[in-house]
């Protein structure tokens, strides 16, 4: 099983966008795939139409007296499932904190049955640094990390990655991509462009700033399945053959 | 991903406006237009000859549309239990079909059956949502339209479950229950447009026998019932679909063969007497295929228990066994095609047909008897020839006859000591069958729970004489066989299957030779088992529970 894990500490940077979207064209791909939306908001279930409930809330999942498996629902696409967001996941970094040993290699630990069931995982963490932010690191193979393109955001990824180095034993991948690029605004083109050729880590494709991504709230479905010959889809088409 | 789902028939309707009327009032019911798993197909059914996983309550169907085929396996209920993609496999034996779920489910269950198709229709299927409040599928509804040949079949209805959604595939599930009957009635019509019938053969003995009615009208209704099984099994054995064709036409002519000697005598004598013979001659055609067939199917066990030669080592021997059965075979099936066969079928189904006929008061023998063939003399000479105790009642025959058994199987039993030669377990053992078949021929006569214990007292003797004349036989056989393939491998090359060892050879031949004597030792050790069992076996047979068993049982059949 691949985990990807999309990541930011900034909010509203398209990481729900992505990790909807590229769950989607995973499990197109014919790849039993998971998305557990771990953000409290849960606009990864809003999406797909799931309410945003676990029965025992986030304690029962981390404790392991609720098996996850219990908990997940199937989505309306094939080969799709949702482990769906609870408001109690406010709290987990405090319910990984109680945790046995190692409480950073908690959810690791956790999702590890899962690989039995499914190819691909993906994890839509909360924007934050925390103790669920470290433990989604540890569980990765790959983290996905989408920037505005700022300086300042751009900074963050160097934090990011200074901080994953540090880890002993496994790394994830980081693979950077720009998202919500108006291309309206110089700076978003310059930097676009100059970094992606720059940096390693950053992706050639950007993802765009487009009403049609928005529109996900209100179709309540991936873009690249309820409009899949759209610049948006074909975008995030481009960014899932790099990753995958 | 779907579990759980449950499956359901309409009569007539649109499949669409008939789960539009069912649900539409709990759900939004939306057609998911290119659905994975729409669209054309041909679903055949597929069972064994004898109905094996319909009767364990299973259904099995082979769907292929352009896309590939594949095999569902589900309950009677229509949930599915396991399903595996197959590629150019349609029917046949369970050993040639490829691994994964279905095979794992159902090999141990139908082995060595092949798998025939029952039935086959062609399917057009189309996929609903069903849709909550939020517009989350929650539910879908996988609808059938059938038909065979130019039969239009009811609309088959299938629950799949959302995972997370259980309790809303109950709730569609109930819903659909109040205007819709089980899916296991499409299976049946299905057939019934196939011509088949679900649960239609069976191997067993089954003859309508009543006490009160007259002996001769009970055997006449079991000897046909026989000939009814042994007919049904014929193309199965001349097409060799798999083993078991030839397994059920042997039981079939040994029953008759057993019924003519014990219950031969409320027939006319010379009828019987003939027929004695030739069903002798049909049982002798049919025993080489039969016992190379054994060795074949044991295989696995012949060679998994083997210490110091290798499986590798007999593969000589094993392919040596396929040509034999292959030359056997051929002679079977000459057999079966020659006229004695076709006479012997025919004319005794018409023997048995006039002598159904209503049985003159006073039965009395003609001159007619002793014809070189006594059916084909004409129903007033067969129906005249009757002896008078085919008038007896049959619970009365059954009684005498089954307690004449009894006493000859205890006193042989009793009289067989250390020293006894083989051939005295190995007519036990016969007798031994004789009551076990008296007792199924008039099964229906006796009271079950009486008659259910007899039998399980009587299996642990059976088993045991089983395993002591089988590895007996078998002995003599590799004996026999180990003889053949040394002639065969030292003909001169060119000729048959000769010439197959020579030069350097000889080698593989001698580790062939000595892994069957390893075999040849193995049966001798189990033989000798079954012997140091038996003394114990029999006591137990010959003790007071089973005699007393037995009591209960003819007591029953004479009320």
């Amino acid at each position: 099983m691949k985990v990807y894990a999309t990541y930011n500490i900034k909010g509203g940077v398209g990481k729900t966008t992505a990790a909807v979207n590229l769950a989607y064209l995973s499990a197109a791909d014919g790849q039993r795939t998971l998305l557990w939306d771990l953000d409290p908001q849960g606009a990864a279930s809003f999406l797909f139409r799931v309410k945003p409930r676990v029965k025992g809330g986030g304690k029962a999942l981390i404790r392991g007296t609720k098996a996850l498996d219990e908990a997940i629902k199937g989505t309306d696409f094939e080969n799709l499932d949702l482990l769906p967001a609870d408001f109690t996941y406010r709290n987990l970094d405090l319910l990984l904190d109680e945790s046995a040993r190692k409480p950073t290699e908690r959810l690791a630990r956790l999702i590890r049955p899962l690989a039995a069931e499914y190819d691909v995982l993906f994890l839509d963490c909360p924007p934050s640094i925390s103790l669920l932010s470290e433990n989604v690191m540890h569980a990765a193979d790959v983290l996905v990390v989408p920037l505005i393109p700022t300086i300042l955001s751009v900074r963050t990824l160097d934090q990011l990655t200074e901080f994953v180095a540090g880890f002993s034993g496994r790394r994830p991948r980081v693979l950077a991509f720009f998202s919500m690029v108006d291309r309206r605004k110089r700076l978003h083109q310059e930097i676009t462009k100059s970094l992606a050729a720059e940096q390693p880590l950053v992706s050639p494709t950007a993802i765009p700033a487009l009403s049609l991504i928005e529109r996900m709230a209100v179709e309540r479905a991936p873009v690249t399945a309820f409009a899949p010959r759209s610049q948006a889809a074909r975008a995030y088409r481009e960014l899932w053959s790099q990753l995958s | 991903m779907t579990v759980e789902p449950r499956a359901f028939v309409l009569a007539g309707a649109r499949s669409e406006d008939a789960i539009r009327d069912a649900l539409g009032q709990a759900y939004t019911v939306s057609e998911e237009h290119a659905a994975a798993g729409s669209g054309a197909r041909r679903r055949t059914w597929l069972d064994t000859f004898d109905w094996r996983l319909f009767g364990a309550g299973l259904v099995l169907e082979h769907e292929q549309t352009r896309r590939g085929g594949r095999l569902v396996l589900a309950s009677a209920d229509g949930s599915p239990l396991a399903e595996q993609p197959v590629t150019g496999w349609r029917s046949g034996p369970v050993a040639q079909l490829p691994g994964g779920p279905v095979a794992d489910r159902i090999a141990a269950l139908i082995a060595p059956r092949a798998l025939l198709a029952a039935a086959s229709v062609a399917s057009t299927r189309s996929v609903f949502r069903l849709l909550n409040a939020d517009g989350k599928t929650v539910a879908r509804i996988v609808a059938d339209r059938s038909s065979a040949g130019a039969t239009e079949l009811d609309i088959r209805l299938q629950v799949s479950e959302v995972r997370g959604y259980s309790a809303q595939a109950r709730r569609a599930a109930g819903l659909l229950a109040a205007v819709a009957s089980p899916a296991m009635g499409h299976v049946f019509a299905a057939a019934a447009a196939s011509g088949r019938s679900p649960g239609g053969y069976s191997g067993k003995v089954d003859a309508r026998i009543t006490a009160d009615m007259p002996a001769q009208a009970a055997v006449v209704l079991l000897l046909r019932n026989l000939l009814d099984t042994l007919e049904q099994n014929v193309d199965g054995v001349l097409r060799d679909i798999d083993t078991e064709f030839l397994h059920d036409l042997r039981v079939a002519v040994r029953r008759t063969r057993s019924a003519l000697k014990l219950l031969g005598d409320v027939l006319p004598a010379d009828l019987t007497m003939h027929y004695q013979s030739e069903f002798k001659w049909l049982g002798d055609l049919t025993t080489p295929v039969r016992d190379l067939d054994v060795y074949l199917l044991g295989w696995g066990d012949l060679t998994a228990g083997l210490l110091a030669a290798t499986a590798d080592d007999l593969e000589p021997f094993r392919e040596f066994l396929v040509r034999q059965r292959a030359r056997e075979f051929r002679l079977l099936t000459a057999g079966l095609g020659s006229v004695r066969f076709r006479a012997l079928t025919h004319d005794w189904g018409k023997a048995l047909a006039e002598l159904s006929e209503p049985v003159p008061r006073r039965g009395r023998k003609t001159k007619a008897a002793g014809a070189r063939n006594p059916a084909a003399a004409g129903p007033a000479s067969v129906a005249a020839r009757v002896p008078a105790r085919a008038l007896l009642p049959a619970g009365a025959l059954a009684t005498e006859r089954t307690a004449r058994a009894v006493r000859q199987l205890t006193r042989r039993g009793a009289a067989i000591t250390a020293q006894s030669p083989a051939v005295s377990l190995h007519d036990l053992r016969k007798r031994g069958k004789e009551l076990r078949y008296l007792l199924e021929f008039f099964a229906p006569i006796y009271d079950q729970t009486a008659y259910r214990t007899v039998l399980s007292d009587m299996k642990k003797l059976q088993d045991c004489l089983g395993e002591f004349q089988d590895s007996q036989v078998q002995r003599e056989e590799i004996t026999t066989l180990a003889r053949q393939l040394l002639a065969d491998s030292a003909g001169p090359a060119g000729r048959g299957d000769a010439g197959r060892a020579g030069g350097g050879d000889q080698a593989a031949l001698a580790a062939t030779l000595l892994a069957m004597g390893e075999i040849n030792a193995r049966l001798a050790v189990l033989q000798q088992q079954a012997r140091a069992d038996f003394d114990d076996r029999f006591a137990r047979f010959a003790g007071p529970v089973t005699q007393r068993h037995i009591q209960a049982l003819l007591n029953r059949g004479e009320q």
